[in-house]
């Protein structure tokens, strides 16, 4: 059977977020609890979580999570990351041994700096060094699979439910201000650790639940600006695009989801003249990006997340606020399975992003 | 002796005949004539049909001739007569419309679309939006801002289509001035283009400036300012994919009267469209002319470049695409025309989805698709092949040939006779008026309406619900009955995989 990346496999899934505005501290285990709700919408060949701010004795570090199928192939990246990084802590990710988990690869975690001359050489900017790095490792080097690469957060994930991908990585002894999660119901995959989500890319994270119509006209699009889809999953190609819209293109989350999730031109001709001209260029420029199909998304990024449901809204996405905190669920009974009182809980619309962010003055 | 007996004969039901004698009127091959009773001149018969369909009786048929010659594997009936020919006058065969190919695989036919199932929602085109809005120009590298950070609309001009389907480049001259008022009246009633092709644009037909592109070719017939400006798009015609390579001949009998002013050509006078333009040697001199005509117009219109498909089609359009074009039509081999060498249009080019498919992978391979939009034409049949055009990586496609069938025409190639019994490729007025244009546009807009509406159930199907996500997705595509090596070029897997 072919691995994942070799053959395309579409999956339906379950996805989970929590966020804290003002910045308090979210217990891995909160999010576990949440998701745990929602079993039926996996089938226990993928579950994984991000949370940030997770590491803020390191918050100046990239955070490296490497699967390694071998000890060859760990040889080989760390001989690569010490030509590239200077490597400031390097550990094995602690696990806890459960029955519902097997066969796990090498799991390593680095936290690292680029090499200041080795920068200079390559003429780019540390998140783009960086990023070409990791994508190298991944494409070049057997075996070896970077699965988080941000700074002060962290990707777990594995084959397995998400209740159990929470035990076995001890989920309950990290804590951060936000944190995203996903449940896999993959039609048909060999069960590889890193077609797990959420994808990752610097601290741009994905959870995604759906099947993208779009996704060859997306993929051959963004594989234009130096990506290489590897997995030829939606979620990796969704978190490509965004890293390429949001880190080169500098558009904001907003046009982001103008851009993917475009408003039909009907409804942009029911715009007053400037906002029309706005999103009718956006969607011109734009137009090798527009994703189809089912989708329902929740994108993790340093200091904030963003939901976001196709325009037709074929994927259910609510979201919840209690205080400062909020909630985003693929079913409301995962909100209210760890917070049964909310202030307000909604549908977003089709295509409408609802972003939130940290309150001014927060440090992480 | 004739060595080359006739390639159809003429059928009659007499029990069905009234002896009204219309078709010795209609058929203006004089393959039909009236002389005490009907008689048939077989040998001028070219099944144009018309006979057929103008008799109120349904009384006559047209069948292939069933004699035939020794059965040669090599030297098959129409090679041999294809040397009588050549052997009687002495000349390069002519035929026109588009290459039967014969055995050069339809890859269209060898490809399957996909559709949705479980995993992911068909969608109903009678329920929700179904866009087919496309449109086509160049984009710039990335977005610019004001000083407040609001986005500056830096987007050159574009074409804005309702529905990816344009005709094609048919110059007046070729078809009748009735067949351009219907193109363009069919064109500005379903919001697409049609194209005037290099005879120059009659000024009846200025006021459908904003669905029409001018056309500028070799021989720079009928090109004006307010030709230029009387557009929403400028077309420079390097090539067609009927006959790669070679100019166009328009015969002194067909410039009479408006065809001749026009063009600008005097009457009587051959107007001869040489192989190259004179003014373009070099991929250099290609950037010369579109920045004169942009300049021309004043960087209002978008400049589209057509090229046939040759071998080296995929460094030619990046070669264009570089040359400051804002659309690069490619024109495959099963392209129409009005008249062409038939050993030309036969061997010489590409199959347009080979072609489409690899200018598509060269542009990406180059970083520049998103610069430039690709037009596919030349046998796009029906509103499957469009999609399949397009999911090779064509923003639009455009039709000439299906137009024509729409107005009537039965591809009986013999548009360079000039005697079209359809009043289609004929400068004749006792033909040309056989052609209404206002019940040929209503047609025109029925196949346009129609195939949009099957293109809208297709994407439908696949959960796709608007076009550009169409666009170069082939992974919507699977091929059946390929080889290895043109799955690699389509781009595409095979049926299962």
């Amino acid at each position: 059977m072919m691995k994942e990346g070799e053959v395309r496999i579409p999956s339906g899934c379950a996805i989970c977020g929590i966020f804290s505005r003002d910045g308090s501290q979210i217990c891995g285990d909160r999010i576990a609890h949440a998701i745990a709700l929602m079993h039926n919408r996996s089938n226990g060949l993928g579950g994984g979580f991000a949370g940030y701010g997770i590491y803020p004795q390191y918050r100046d570090h990239y955070a490296l999570h490497i699967f390694y199928d071998s000890l060859k192939s760990r040889e080989e990246t760390e001989r690569f990351l010490d030509s590239h990084f200077d490597i400031i802590n390097l550990s094995k990710i602690p696990v806890r041994q459960t029955d519902q988990i097997t066969d796990p690869p090498l799991i390593w975690r680095y936290f690292v700096s680029p090499l200041v001359h080795k920068i200079q050489d390559s003429q780019l900017e540390e998140n783009e060094y960086t990023a070409r790095c990791m994508i190298r490792i991944n494409n070049l080097i057997e075996g070896a699979y970077v699965f988080s690469c941000g700074k002060n957060m962290g990707v777990f994930k594995a084959v397995g439910y998400p209740e159990d991908v929470a035990r076995f990585y001890r989920l309950e002894d990290y804590s951060g201000y936000a944190w995203t999660a996903h449940g896999r119901y993959p039609t048909n995959t060999p069960g590889w650790w890193g077609g797990a989500h959420p994808f990752a890319l610097l601290d741009l994270s994905v959870v995604h639940n759906g099947e993208i119509s779009s996704y060859d006209a997306n993929r051959r699009a963004v594989e234009m600006y130096d990506y290489k889809c590897n997995l030829l999953t939606d979620t990796e190609v969704i978190t490509y695009i965004l890293d390429y819209l949001t880190r080169k293109e500098k558009l904001t989350l907003e046009e982001c989801a103008n851009v993917i999730a475009a408003p039909f031109w009907s409804t942009i001709a029911l715009k007053d003249g400037q906002e029309a001209a706005r999103l009718a260029y956006l969607r011109k420029m734009y137009s090798s990006f527009l994703i189809t199909g089912p989708f329902s998304i929740l994108v993790g990024f340093t200091g904030g997340m963003m939901a976001l449901n196709d325009r037709l809204k074929l994927r259910s996405l609510v979201v919840g606020e209690k205080g400062r905190t909020v909630y985003f669920s693929s079913e409301e009974a995962a909100i209210r399975a760890v917070e049964p009182e909310l202030d307000r809980i909604w549908a977003p619309a089709g295509g409408q992003p609802v972003i939130v962010t940290l309150d001014e003055g927060v440090r992480i | 002796m004739n060595l080359i007996p006739s390639r159809y004969r003429i059928n009659l039901r007499k029990e069905e005949c009234i002896q009204c004698r219309r078709c010795t009127r209609e058929c203006s091959f004089h393959a039909i004539e009236f002389r005490g009773g009907l008689v048939f001149n077989h040998e001028k018969c070219v099944d144009c049909q018309r006979c057929v369909a103008m008799c109120p009786r349904d009384a006559l048929y047209i069948t292939k001739n069933e004699n035939r010659f020794a059965c040669h594997a090599v030297y098959s009936t129409e090679a041999l007569k294809e040397i009588y020919r050549q052997s009687e006058a002495g000349g390069v065969l002519l035929s026109s419309m588009g290459s039967p190919g014969r055995t050069v695989p339809i890859y269209f036919d060898h490809l399957l679309l996909n559709a949705s199932q479980v995993t992911n929602p068909s969608i109903d085109p009678l329920r929700e939006p179904m866009e087919t809005r496309t449109f086509i120009g160049r984009r710039p590298e990335h977005v610019e801002r004001d000083e407040v950070g609001r986005l500056i609309d830096n987007l050159p001009p574009h074409l804005e289509l309702q529905t990816p389907i344009m005709f094609s480049a048919m110059s007046y001259g070729a078809v009748s001035l009735n067949v351009q008022r219907a193109l363009a009246m069919a064109a500005a009633r379903t919001g697409t283009c049609f194209n005037c092709g290099e005879g120059g644009l009659h000024e009846s037909l200025y006021q459908y400036a904003a669905n029409t592109i001018v056309q500028v070719a070799s021989g720079r017939f009928g090109v004006h300012e307010t030709y230029l400006n009387s557009a929403s798009a400028i077309e420079i015609k390097i090539g067609q994919g009927a006959k790669p390579g070679i100019g166009g001949h328009l015969t002194g009998a067909k410039i009479i009267g408006d065809v001749s002013k026009t063009r600008m050509v005097p009457e009587g006078i051959d107007a001869i469209s040489p192989a190259p333009h004179h003014d373009i040697y070099s991929i250099e001199d290609l950037r010369q002319l579109v920045s004169s005509l942009k300049e021309a117009t004043g960087y209002r219109k978008p400049v589209i470049v057509k090229v046939a498909a040759v071998h080296n089609i995929a460094p030619i359009a990046s070669g264009i695409a570089r040359s400051g074009a804002d659309i690069i039509t490619i024109d495959g081999f099963r392209g129409g025309t009005g008249a062409a060498p038939m050993r030309i249009r036969d061997n010489v080019g590409l199959p347009i989805e080979l072609a489409i498919a690899a200018v598509d992978q060269r542009l990406r391979d180059e970083k520049i698709r998103d610069r430039v939009s690709v037009i596919a034409s030349g046998g796009i049949r029906n509103s499957t092949d469009v999609v399949k055009a397009i999911a090779l990586g064509a923003d639009a496609v455009s039709v000439g040939t299906a137009a024509l069938c729409a107005l009537g025409c039965h591809l009986c190639a013999s548009c360079h006779s000039g005697s079209c019994a359809w009043g289609i490729a004929t400068q004749k007025p006792e033909l040309v008026d056989r052609l209404d244009p206002e019940e040929g546009a209503e047609r025109l807009c029925n196949l346009i309406s129609a195939w949009t509406s099957e293109i809208k159930e297709i994407m439908g199907g696949m959960g796709i619900n608007s076009i550009e996500a169409l666009r170069g997705n082939r992974l919507a595509l699977r091929a059946v009955g390929l080889n290895s090596r043109e799955l690699a070029v389509l781009g595409v897997k095979y049926g299962g995989e």
